[in-house]
This record gives structure tokens, C-alpha cells and sequence, in this order.
């Protein structure tokens, strides 16, 4: 709260207000033109653009992928992040600066790499081509491309959660007669739990999102291979504007709920933890 | 949500040889190993290995020779301009935000940390969509500049904008946690002591927040370069003009001229792996230095 005495610390009023213009001018203010837009639709116009079949079939499929690759991430991240807190191997270092290797490669290269590997010529592709198996151009193709993007969510979640698990619970559970395994099952997992699921939803959550390291392996053929972002463009470049931003507000109100889901879990996480 | 890439709040332990009793069984390590590994090789190594691969896929002639190509230099250069100037901005505001955030109370606070991080969970695809809206031939502004021959969309200003509004939250997200955990007393007795409020800043603040800053930037930097969606949205991929590096490997790829595209894409794999490198260095000294 505004206490009674200035602070002695001086630039408050040029700092926030440079922020808060900042701040509205980038993304307030564009971001409210996007709602503004979609709002000057009628219902029935607004309904058609959100919820026509060849819409509903790129909701189902960026959902349904997305929800897959954070599901497959929640497995594997969480042996990775385990991997990485308690065994100690050489190389240890060097693995674990690759695991940011999503962040900073652009989306656009991991696309290209990822659709050379597994398109029917590639080094994946060519094995499982003669067995009937097809990754790129199929959903299965996305499917890989959105495991990629969101894979250091959850081993960046769960790292220090794991870390700060205090070794005597494990010690205690131990001399009570637990197995490893028991102690690992019931002591040390239900405490990972919330940082699991953050890790879980952020993958998601950046996975419903994604573009560029997409568009290239899944071939966009509609109603079958086309990402909800991807028809955004398409719309866009048919000039069908209205289109195009009222899908855009469906979108930002699901990442916007799932923000503040976030939040909540985090803090639910942090709770966790302390207590 | 992209501060889960932070590693610079907390300390990084090696693991520690532990008794017998809380050591993971050899049939389980050997597994979690074996499980983590191949994921990691699958996911992470083949696909930045393939990269280099296809790259020099016909020799290094072939390589070599697909850099003369004036757009793509083009491209190249319009890149590093745009994070030239959307990495400063974006560097200035985060040390503005960590500021007022960190050194004063207020109400409204936690909203505000809130609403910086919500470019994060904005679709890059929308964050080109949005000036469209704003600065678009259809958009609020879009007559007005129209008239008076400006023009922002399907141009570099437009480029920038999206640019800066996918790279937001970087550097403040670093900078408010490292300054909120630093407190406001070293500054207070600068004052105190009769320094300026600029003299604080750059005697006492800047060098306690200086790991902080240049991680922000390192992360920033990287994706300004990289970014796809929002630019691809904005810049009406005009060749030689409005094509950035990435858009270019876009174009190239779509025009079947793989090893040109993999080799434009090379340079910003060896940009991602700069980007690793120097990121690991900076938590290690920042470890060093506050561990």
C-alpha cells in the first residue's frame, strides 16, 4: 500500500509510468483490438467463423495433439528430470543445457529438421514406410513436432522440486522398512505432483499455440492435418479479417484460462513445497 | 510461463553419492537411464544433428555456394537489425518494470507482474494477427497511415513490433525475481549517503542485477532472431525486403532448394547452440558470484 512517507528511493513515478505505457501501447491496447474486432460480428456471422466443420476438425486435432505431446512429456520429462537431479554421469552438464535446445532453436529449423527425418526418405521415415507407417503429413507428424516444442516445461518444472525433496523422508521411510520402490511411489512422488502438472499444462498450453516448427511436417491438408493457428493464417490471406480474428479470441480465451490456471497451480505448487 | 527456462533463482547442485539405503535400485537406474536417454536423442539430438546433415548433404562446395544469394543476405541482415532494436527496447522496459516492481509497493502489484507475462501465453500467430488489427489496411490506423504513405504492415516497422511483443516478457521476467530478492537497503544507503538516483543505479544497482541482465538479453536475443509465426504474419514475405532469416528458410525449403534452406538454417542452429553455451556460462559465474 502507498505508505504515508515518499520513499527516499527516488524514480518510482518515471519507472511505472514508463512501464505501464510500454506495457499498454505492445500489448494492451493491440491485444484489445482484437476483442474489439471480433466484436463487432452478430452472433450467427461470429458462430459460423468458430464453429464451421473444417474449424471444429483443427480445434479436434490441435487440442487432441497437444494434449498428447504434453501427456508424453509428463512421462519421459519426468524420468529425464529424475536422470538429471540424482544420478551422477559425465556429460551431466552438457545434457542438461541441451534440454533448453527447443527454446533457442527457431521454430522454423525444427520444423524442416523435423519433417526431413520423418518424412518417407528420412532417417526415421525410410524404416517405417515399408511397414505402412506414416509420421510426416499425418497427425501423428504434428504430434511429433508439438513433443518437441514442449519438452523442457516439464523438466524445468520438476528439477528443483526434486532437488529440494529433504533426503530424511527418504531416510525416515527407510528404516520403517520401505523398499526403494515403496519409498519412491508413496514419499517421493506425491509431492511432484503439482510441479508435474505446471509442467504438464505449460507444454500444453505452449503446444495449443505453435506455428512454425508445425506447419512444415503436418503437410496442412484441411479437415484433416490443419493446426487451429494455421487456418488463422489461411484466413487471413483469403482477407476474410473478421474470420480470422474471431477464431483468434477463441484461442486467447483458452490460453488466458489456462494462464491463470497456471498460476494457481504454481502457487498450489509452492505450497507443497513449503509446507 | 517461459521463466521455467530461468535457471538463474536457483542454485544448480551436482548429484551426490548417496547411502545405500536411498540409492535407486540398478535395475531401476539402468532403466530411467536407458528411457531418459533415447528420449533425449530422438527428441533433441537427431533433429539438431539432421540440421548439420542435410546442410552438407552434397558436399561442402554445394554448402558454401548457397550463401551467394543476395536475398538471403538481405534476409540476414534484416534480422540482426530487428533484434537490435526490439532486444534494447525490451531491455530498457525490463529494467523500468523490475524497478517500480521491486523498490516500491503499490497496489495493483501482483497484477502487473501478471499482465507482463501475457505475450507468453499469446499464440505467435495472434501476436502478428493483433497490428494487423491496429496498423492493417483494415485496421483502426490503417487509412489514416494510408494517407499519409506510411506504412507498418507487410514492412520492417511492422516486422519490429511483433518482434518486440513475442519478446516482452524476457528480460523483465529475469530481472523482477533477482531484484525483489535483493531488497531496496543498498540503494537506500546509497541515497542516504547523498548519491543521485543515477549514481545508485549505476554504482550500486547495475552491477548487482549485471548476470541477470545479460541472461535476459542472451534469452531475448534468441528468440527475436528466431521468431516465425508473428513475423511470418506481419511481413507479407516480400523478397529481399521484408524476409527475415527464418522466413527465408521458409521460402527456400517451399522451393525445394533443400540444401539452401538447411544452410540458412544451420547459421541459426549455431546461433541456438551460442545461445546454450553462453546461457550455461552466465549461471555458472551468476552461481559464482551470489552462491
Amino acid at each position: 500500500m502507498f505508505s504515508r512517507h515518499r520513499s527516499v528511493i527516488p524514480g518510482f513515478g518515471l519507472s511505472l509510468g514508463f512501464t505501464l505505457t510500454y506495457l499498454s501501447l505492445i500489448v494492451l491496447v493491440p491485444l484489445a483490438a482484437a476483442f474489439l474486432k471480433a466484436s463487432g460480428l452478430t452472433w450467427p456471422e461470429f458462430v459460423e467463423a468458430v464453429a464451421s466443420p473444417r474449424v471444429i476438425a483443427s480445434y479436434k486435432l490441435t487440442f487432441g495433439a497437444s494434449f498428447a505431446a504434453g501427456v508424453v512429456n509428463a512421462v519421459f520429462g519426468l524420468a529425464v528430470a529424475w536422470v538429471l537431479v540424482r544420478y551422477p554421469f559425465p556429460g551431466r552438464r552438457i545434457v542438461d543445457a541441451l534440454v533448453d535446445l527447443p527454446f533457442a532453436l527457431p521454430t522454423a529449423v525444427a520444423g524442416i529438421a523435423l519433417t526431413a527425418i520423418y518424412a518417407p526418405n528420412g532417417w526415421v521415415g525410410q524404416w517405417l514406410e515399408p511397414h505402412g507407417i506414416k509420421i510426416a503429413y499425418t497427425p501423428t507428424g504434428v504430434f511429433i513436432a508439438l513433443t518437441f516444442v514442449g519438452l523442457p516445461f516439464v523438466v524445468r518444472t520438476l528439477q528443483p522440486v526434486i532437488e529440494e525433496i529433504e533426503p530424511e523422508l527418504e531416510e525416515a521411510a527407510a528404516t520403517l522398512g520401505a523398499s526403494r520402490l515403496q519409498t519412491i511411489l508413496r514419499v517421493v512422488f506425491p509431492p511432484l505432483l503439482p510441479a508435474l502438472l505446471t509442467g504438464f499444462a505449460m507444454a500444453f498450453a505452449r503446444a495449443l499455440g505453435e506455428y512454425g516448427s508445425v506447419v512444415f511436417i503436418s503437410g496442412n491438408m484441411p479437415m484433416r492435418t490443419e493446426i487451429t493457428p494455421l487456418l488463422i493464417v489461411t484466413k487471413l490471406e483469403q482477407y476474410d479479417t473478421a474470420g480470422a480474428t474471431a477464431i483468434a479470441t477463441v484461442m486467447l480465451a483458452v490460453s488466458f484460462t489456462l494462464l491463470l490456471g497456471i498460476n494457481l497451480l504454481q502457487k498450489w505448487s509452492r505450497r507443497h513445497q513449503t509446507a | 510461463m517461459a521463466s521455467a527456462v530461468s535457471k538463474l533463482h536457483r542454485t544448480v547442485t551436482d548429484p551426490v553419492v548417496r547411502p545405500r539405503a536411498l540409492r535407486d535400485p540398478l535395475w531401476l537406474r539402468v532403466t530411467l537411464m536407458t528411457v531418459a536417454f533415447l528420449f533425449l536423442a530422438g527428441f533433441l539430438l537427431l533433429p539438431l544433428v539432421s540440421v548439420f546433415a542435410e546442410a552438407f548433404r552434397r558436399g561442402i562446395g554445394a554448402y558454401f555456394a548457397s550463401f551467394n544469394d543476395a536475398d538471403g543476405w538481405h534476409a540476414l541482415r534484416l534480422t540482426l537489425l530487428t533484434a537490435a532494436i526490439a532486444v534494447p527496447a525490451n531491455l530498457v522496459f525490463g529494467v523500468a518494470a523490475a524497478w517500480c516492481v521491486a523498490k516500491f509497493e503499490f497496489p495493483g502489484k501482483s497484477l502487473l507482474i501478471t499482465l507482463i507475462d501475457l505475450p507468453f501465453a499469446v499464440s505467435p500467430v495472434i501476436s502478428g494477427l493483433i497490428y494487423v488489427l491496429v496498423f492493417g489496411a483494415h485496421g483502426w490506423f490503417g487509412p489514416w497511415l494510408d494517407a499519409h504513405d506510411i506504412k507498418i504492415i507487410f514492412a520492417v516497422p511492422g516486422i519490429v513490433l511483433a518482434t518486440i511483443f513475442v519478446t516482452f516478457p524476457f528480460i523483465a521476467r529475469e530481472l523482477i525475481p533477482l531484484m525483489q530478492a535483493q531488497g531496496k537497503d543498498e540503494e537506500y544507503a546509497a541515497i542516504t549517503l547523498g548519491a543521485s538516483g543515477w549514481q545508485t543505479f549505476r554504482r550500486v544497482t547495475l552491477p548487482n542485477i549485471k548476470w541477470g541482465l545479460f541472461y535476459g538479453v542472451i534469452l531475448c536475443n534468441a528468440r527475436a532472431m528466431g521468431e516465425f509465426g508473428a513475423v511470418s504474419v506481419v511481413s507479407g514475405h516480400i523478397r529481399g525486403v521484408t524476409n527475415t532469416l527464418p522466413l527465408h528458410v521458409e521460402i527456400l525449403y517451399n522451393e525445394y532448394q533443400f540444401v539452401g534452406a538447411f544452410a540458412a538454417a544451420s547459421l541459426l542452429a549455431l546461433l541456438a547452440l551460442a545461445t546454450l553455451v553462453l546461457k550455461s556460462v552466465v549461471e555458472w559465474a551468476h552461481a559464482r558470484h551470489h552462491g
